[in-house]
């Protein structure tokens, strides 16, 4: 039997490249590829995450004092130091903490799953469920970058940039969030039945 | 979720099979459901007003009922347009600077992201902010309108199909809240080096996330469902 992926009804003796009669849906039994996709996208965030966390991300020209370049970290600290510490958490949390937690924990699932690991089966259900929810906040410091170099024109006062490290920031949030979504958590539950020993591919 | 419902219980895990090429014909296993997340099968969950369905072996949800939002949803869909239309076309905030003003709005931003060489950046922020909210209001708003008029068909139109899965595929990438957080923090960090207001457009912005939460809560997998005649919710 073969649950529809987008609209949850349960078929039976589907064929190959079948599709759901009810929502026109591809019916496949784990997402194709999964892990190998995964990995790759992984891969890939994990060498955009250097560049992301030592590049500038934002470049300040202002009149009184000259070129101040901003790094993730940088921005981080500027807010600690204003006295403002619930953004400086907010930042601190939505853009060092979870970026760092995805790619951690999406290692250790796509490690335990090809190993057919059972262990702590519950946990790493948890683990994938709350990666999922919390993968998009690290947009935060991409969309703030954004207001910034907006707003911040004021030809000869002060005029931002967006820096590149922005760039290789907004490409870590996209790669992890779309290796989250390739990796089917089904797959981590195959351990637990003999029978399903031939459904990976 | 009552966990005593005998009719939730009375769950089995059934063993899967891999489909045979061979086989042209399907069937629809209608009073049964697979958790998404790990695969077991339960019998499809009657819910209550507001109830939510647990898989017993991950925790994953299964089913929620919504509590009649779908009524609300159509009329809280173009509240949410209109909500969008102001949000994009009002400046989101200003600043001034010795005697300098200076304002934008998203679109804005995201065109002088674009200016700066970063034309990727400004189409992710253009997707993520503006384009994907947009479909997924448009979608929903088709889906519900074209729906009342004729409910009971036997199959679906192709239109209302490729709606429905665009509407859950683009779900993740909709983040009309993360940017109001970030509009807030580049406020407060502008706050320190210059006056700013904040525009018309931020209020909106506000009212359009709580809208589109919960606009968003309603899963189209409910329209595909009520074609179905052993739907299980009590309504």
């Amino acid at each position: 039997m073969v649950s529809c992926h987008h609209c949850a009804i349960l078929w039976k003796d589907v064929n190959a490249h079948g599709r759901c009669g009810c929502c026109g849906a591809k019916l496949y039994m784990r997402k194709p590829g999964s892990l190998y996709r995964t990995w790759a996208l992984l891969i890939a965030a994990c060498i955009m995450y250097i560049p992301a966390n030592t590049l500038p991300v934002m470049i300040t020209l202002s009149f009184p004092r000259a070129e101040q370049q901003d790094t993730i970290m940088s921005g981080i600290v500027y807010f600690w130091n204003s006295g403002s510490w619930v953004l400086a958490l907010i930042v601190f949390i939505a853009s060092f903490l979870v970026p760092l937690f995805k790619l951690a924990v999406i290692i250790l699932l796509l490690i335990t799953t090809q190993r057919r690991s059972s262990w702590r089966l519950l946990e790493r259900a948890k683990l994938y469920r709350i990666v999922d929810v919390i993968g998009r906040w690290s947009m935060l410091d991409v969309f703030v970058v954004t207001l910034l170099t907006g707003l911040v024109q004021i030809e000869g006062f002060a005029v931002v940039h967006p820096g590149p490290g922005i760039a290789a920031f907004a490409a870590v949030v996209v790669l992890t969030m779309s290796a989250s979504i390739s990796f089917d958590p089904r797959l981590m539950w195959d351990v637990t039945e003999h029978e399903s020993e031939d459904l990976y591919e | 979720m009552d966990p005593a419902n005998p009719d939730f219980m009375a769950g089995v895990r059934i063993i899967r099979k891999r489909p045979t090429p061979n086989q042209l014909t399907m069937q629809e296993v209608p009073d049964l459901v697979a958790c998404e997340e790990c695969d077991a099968i339960y019998r499809r969950p009657t819910l209550g007003r507001k109830e939510v369905a647990r898989c017993r072996c991950c925790g994953a949800e299964l089913d929620r009922d919504t509590g009649g939002l779908g009524r609300h949803v159509l009329p809280l869909a173009i509240a949410g347009l209109i909500m969008y239309i102001i949000a994009n076309a009002f400046p989101i905030a200003e600043m001034e600077l010795r005697g300098f003003v200076s304002r934008t709005t998203l679109i804005g931003s995201v065109f002088s992201l674009y200016t700066e060489g970063m034309p990727l950046v400004a189409f992710l922020v253009l997707a993520t902010t503006i384009l994907f909210p947009l479909i997924q209001l448009l979608a929903l708003i088709y889906l519900l309108t074209s729906l009342s008029v004729s409910e009971k068909r036997s199959g679906y139109p192709i239109a209302v199909n490729v709606l429905g899965r665009l509407i859950q595929s683009l779900r993740p990438w909709v983040m009309v809240e993360v940017f109001l957080l970030g509009a807030i923090v580049a406020f407060v960090k502008m706050t320190s080096i210059a006056t700013v207001l904040p525009g018309v457009a931020l209020w909106a912005f506000g009212a359009l996330t709580f809208l589109l939460t919960s606009v968003l809560s309603f899963n189209p997998r409910h329209i595909w469902r009520t074609s179905l005649p052993e739907r299980g919710n009590k309504a």
